[in-house]
């Protein structure tokens, strides 16, 4: 069960209150940062590319300061139950969204790569990307929406879509493989490709972990490393 | 509400206690593993500590406190009138709040309550209060001082002195009331370690207002509000995930 109720102290609830916005915060910034990676992508955007890079640091001075917060809280408070819950949740959702940041990254310096290779034969290969990455983006952005409304049941349902996401991955790998067996020439930007596909893929993974924190916080069951069926099934018990 | 895979040392059906006309315990059952160590949590005046009193029957000193229902120590209800009050006490120890020690030598706080259950030779003696206050984790620090007073070691050495003076007798199950409240972090820790030791021979049960206290040295918590038992399960459970909201809201601080 999670307790919304205020604290005695009014200064914990003010204290979780702020680390769980500076949480959703950080969400804000990694969105951003993931939506650019794929608009300077996808338009061959290199200032933009470079601003997503140099914008890396904030990420990770979100994900310290978070921390910090929240190791605050633990010696102060020696939180118990569902505050315990949603520290956890916090600290361990931090981690998966400076990973996310990271693929951000990981994007942008792959588009400044792409941009040496001609734009017809990217147009093909970023057609694969662009229903990946939207569908990346969906799903980190209701992961955080089940977040904020602790919301398990929806996380449980958003989670499911990662199989989706992977079997994207799959397809575009098969694809990617036959241009380059083709056409040797399209190796390199081929590859470029791929390693964008990966990570959006690995945003799918950071997307699920986030939702069965959710789960986590609101019904105080630990699901990972369960099928999602079965999860489903054990939430409704 | 059973508890464990350990044999049921300690269980109590239907109690009810009385502080004259005052209802003060509400048809509470609760079945406590041997072995283990059951923590007691709740507000001020919740009953705790009036439970922890029914298990060795110390109210019984006091006129116009009853209890009604069976509290059964190994299967034998020691509410029942003809049940030895002097044999419980025996199998049922406690060590208090504040430490208690006699105005006497360390070593005769220790042999006192031997010598009211049994006839030892000396040599027999000595072995027992050497085992006593080994068993405490007491005899490095005063194996050589033990003809000087128990009134002057300090608070935590006092308290672990009541300990070895509770074990000595070899009892079953040991009663804590509170009994680091009195103490600094440190001599609490020392507390603590000889709780998860003492458990090897011995049934725990624990009152403390020290929730941390609570996750820290016990197998199962119980938590009582108002003189009846809300939530009693696994410590592990109750302190992450409790299924009671009266439980989740005492122990994050929402009470009152």
């Amino acid at each position: 069960m999670l307790n919304t109720d205020p604290h005695v102290s009014h200064r914990f609830d003010d204290e979780l209150n702020a680390v769980h916005e500076l949480v959703h915060r950080m969400a804000g910034v990694v969105e951003e940062q993931m939506r650019n990676a794929l608009s300077a992508l996808l338009h061959q955007d290199e200032a933009l590319a470079n601003e997503i890079i140099g914008r890396d640091s904030v990420v990770n001075d979100y994900e310290l300061r978070i921390e910090e917060e929240c190791i605050n809280i633990l010696v102060r408070r020696h939180p118990a139950a569902s505050d315990l819950r949603l520290v956890m949740t916090l600290i361990k959702s931090i981690a998966d969204l400076e990973r996310i940041g990271d693929k951000a990254v990981k994007i942008a310096s792959m588009s400044l790569s792409m941009q040496r290779s001609s734009a017809s034969v990217n147009n093909r290969f970023l057609r694969d990307i662009k229903v990946m990455g939207d569908y990346a983006l969906g799903m980190f952005r209701k992961a955080m929406d089940a977040l904020a409304n602790n919301d398990a049941e929806a996380a449980v349902e958003i989670a499911k879509g990662d199989e989706e996401l992977n079997q994207e991955y799959r397809a575009a790998m098969r694809r990617l493989i036959t241009y380059m067996m083709e056409d040797p020439r399209t190796i390199t930007p081929a590859i470029d490709a791929l390693f964008v596909a990966k990570a959006l893929e690995r945003v799918g993974d950071h997307a699920r972990n986030l939702c069965e924190y959710v789960i986590y916080l609101v019904k105080g069951v630990n699901v990972r490393h369960i099928p999602l069926e079965d999860v489903g099934k054990q939430l409704q018990d | 509400m059973s508890a464990a895979e350990n044999s049921v040392k300690v269980s109590v059906r239907n109690l009810d206690f009385y502080y004259g006309e005052h209802k003060s315990l509400k048809g509470i059952n609760l079945d406590m593993p041997a072995n283990q160590v059951t923590a007691f949590i709740g507000p001020s005046g919740c009953g705790k500590s009036t439970l922890l009193r029914v298990f060795n029957r110390m109210y019984s000193l006091y006129p116009g406190q009853r209890a009604t229902g069976q509290v059964l120590l190994d299967g034998e209800d020691i509410l029942a009138p003809n049940y030895n009050v002097n044999l419980l006490r025996a199998r049922v120890g406690m060590v208090f709040q504040k430490p208690t020690p006699f105005p006497m030598s360390i070593y005769d706080n220790i042999a006192f309550g031997i010598k009211l259950y049994e006839k030892l030779r000396k040599v027999e003696m000595d072995e027992r209060v050497e085992q006593a206050l080994r068993q405490a984790a007491l005899w490095d620090e005063v194996k050589d001082n033990l003809k000087k007073s128990g009134l002057s070691l300090s608070g935590g050495q006092q308290q672990r002195l009541c300990i070895a003076r509770a074990v000595a007798v070899r009892p079953e199950v040991i009663l804590l009331d509170e009994p680091t409240s009195a103490l600094d972090p440190i001599a609490t820790l020392k507390i603590e370690e000889l709780v998860a030791q003492l458990r090897e021979q011995f049934t725990l049960l624990i009152v403390t207002h020290n929730m941390q206290q609570a996750a820290r040295v016990s197998d199962f918590t119980a938590f009582m509000y108002l003189g009846e038992m809300v939530e009693y399960g696994p410590t592990q459970q109750l302190f992450t995930n409790p299924q009671k909201k009266q439980t989740e809201d005492y122990i994050t601080g929402r009470y009152g």
